[in-house]
């Protein structure tokens, strides 16, 4: 590597701990919201026996009712603006939004597309941004790290 | 005066309260036990009951338009396995409840749990609330029978489909646990608890494909409070349903009076039979890939035909 990884970003207006009582426990709903892909290779393999995300508590689910976080990527394309709002309004409180990606907040190479609707940003609101295309599985770890430790 | 009457009562609170606090951790103990084999640290045993911790504290979310029947499977479904608890005898076969635990009782017992969720998942109006429901009947609809004539294997040398009779007839008698009806119904009885369970080859636990799900279908429109109790109940069924394996097939162990000393020993016993009988359930499912839906009709119907024999072999050896 020539340059040192991009370190998570934390948006929100309010703390993460004021959100959030996790203490280990995080599980996560995926959405795509229109993404090259790349991003999901690097989620799936935070999984993988490597990284092993799950010795953290940090597990992805089914449904976004079992979610306390909507882990987003790609640039929110027109016709997945609409389900990307109703998975986070479907999210059991409290929970919060994560961009994952360049793409997910500024829509990267894809700005400007005749199909993209704008980053996650602009589509809700976003409270952790991990940067990066894609960006590495130890930062995505690290990032959500910051919301299941405490 | 007051300690023989305290005592017994006693007993069955302590069992239910183990059983509450055990029962999370048979869950992880499994998903710990997966995760070493597939070369992954894996998350502390603990881990179920951080989950739970975290869900209580959480929103309660209820379905438009869905009716008591969502709001009640998750109560309903502890509520009865509680009841298992309370009846069963689980730590002793001794317990001031010990006259009613017939296992016919404790079988539909449990099979209320099940109903109950399959109901509020119809009540739920989603796609796969119905297709859930509807493949956890079809398949409970082949395990029950399968699972009712193991009972009958067993309820044969005794005469008795009583539990305790039944636990306490195989303690007096060790080389009734070697006769072929026992053999096979264990075969039978493995099967319709990982069916019931929900467990590998039958249906996959940690499945996030909705199309191949089964019980995770079920409650996938509950949260916070909600989950927590289904989650719980499904893992308090998974315990109970262990340990009363453990203890119909090698009851050694389990108190046969109610003197503190033999009723820790019982604890330690059991817990140390339903510990294995999980880490080779879980080990198991490392090994084996889950079964097409359509092949679960012919694993159940091997269970059925292994307690069929079962059956016959204790009426010729009668």
């Amino acid at each position: 590597m020539t340059e040192s990884a991009p370190r998570p970003v934390e948006t929100g207006t309010q703390h993460r701990s004021d959100l959030l009582d996790l203490r280990g426990s995080l599980q996560l709903r995926h959405v795509d919201a229109g993404s090259c892909n790349g991003c999901e290779m690097e989620i799936a393999s935070i999984f993988s026996p490597v990284y092993d995300a799950e010795q953290y508590g940090i597990r992805l689910v089914a449904s976004p009712r079992h979610a306390d976080a909507a882990l987003v990527t790609g640039p929110v394309t027109k016709n997945m603006a609409g389900p990307l709002r109703r998975t986070i309004e479907a999210l059991g409180a409290p929970a919060v939004v994560i961009a994952i990606g360049d793409c997910a907040r500024d829509c990267g190479v894809f700005a400007g597309a005749y199909g993209v609707e704008g980053s996650v940003t602009d589509v809700t609101e976003v409270h952790l941004e991990v940067p990066g295309c894609p960006p590495a599985p130890a930062d995505i770890i690290a990032a959500l790290r910051r919301f299941s430790q405490t | 005066m007051t300690g023989i009457t305290v005592w017994p009562v006693g007993v069955v609170v302590a069992q239910v309260t183990l059983f509450v606090l055990g029962a999370p951790f048979l869950v992880g103990l499994m998903r710990t036990v997966r995760c070493r084999l597939e070369g992954r640290t894996g998350p502390p045993v603990r881990q179920t009951w951080r989950d739970l911790r975290k869900l209580l504290g959480k929103q309660r979310t209820q379905p438009e338009k869905s009716s008591v029947f969502f709001a009640m499977a998750p109560v309903v479904l502890v509520a009865t396995t509680l009841v298992v608890v309370a009846f069963a005898p689980l730590l002793s076969i001794d317990t001031v409840f010990s006259g009613g635990s017939d296992l016919f009782a404790i079988v539909f017992l449990l099979l209320l749990g099940s109903v109950s969720l399959a109901l509020a998942a119809l009540d739920t109006g989603t796609a796969f609330g119905g297709m859930g429901s509807s493949r956890l009947m079809a398949i409970v609809a082949l395990a029950e029978p399968a699972l009712l004539v193991a009972i009958l294997a067993l309820a044969a040398p005794v005469h008795s489909s009583s539990l305790p009779i039944i636990v306490a007839g195989s303690l007096h008698h060790p080389m009734w646990l070697a006769t072929p009806q026992r053999i096979l119904a264990f075969g039978a009885f493995v099967i319709v608890i990982l069916a019931e369970s929900g467990r590998l080859p039958v249906d996959n636990p940690a499945t996030h494909l909705e199309l191949t799900m089964i019980h995770e279908a079920l409650m996938l429109e509950y949260s916070g409070p909600d989950l927590a109790f289904v989650v719980l109940g499904e893992s308090l069924r998974l315990l109970v349903l262990l340990a009363l394996l453990s203890n119909l097939f090698v009851p050694w162990g389990i108190a046969t009076s109610l003197t503190g000393l033999s009723f820790v020993v019982a604890v330690v016993s059991l817990a140390a039979k339903v510990a294995l009988l999980a880490t080779l359930v879980a080990a198991g499912e490392v090994m084996v890939a889950k079964l097409r839906l359509f092949r679960v009709p012919e694993l159940l119907a091997g269970a059925f035909v292994l307690s069929v024999l079962a059956v016959l072999s204790s009426l010729v050896i009668a």
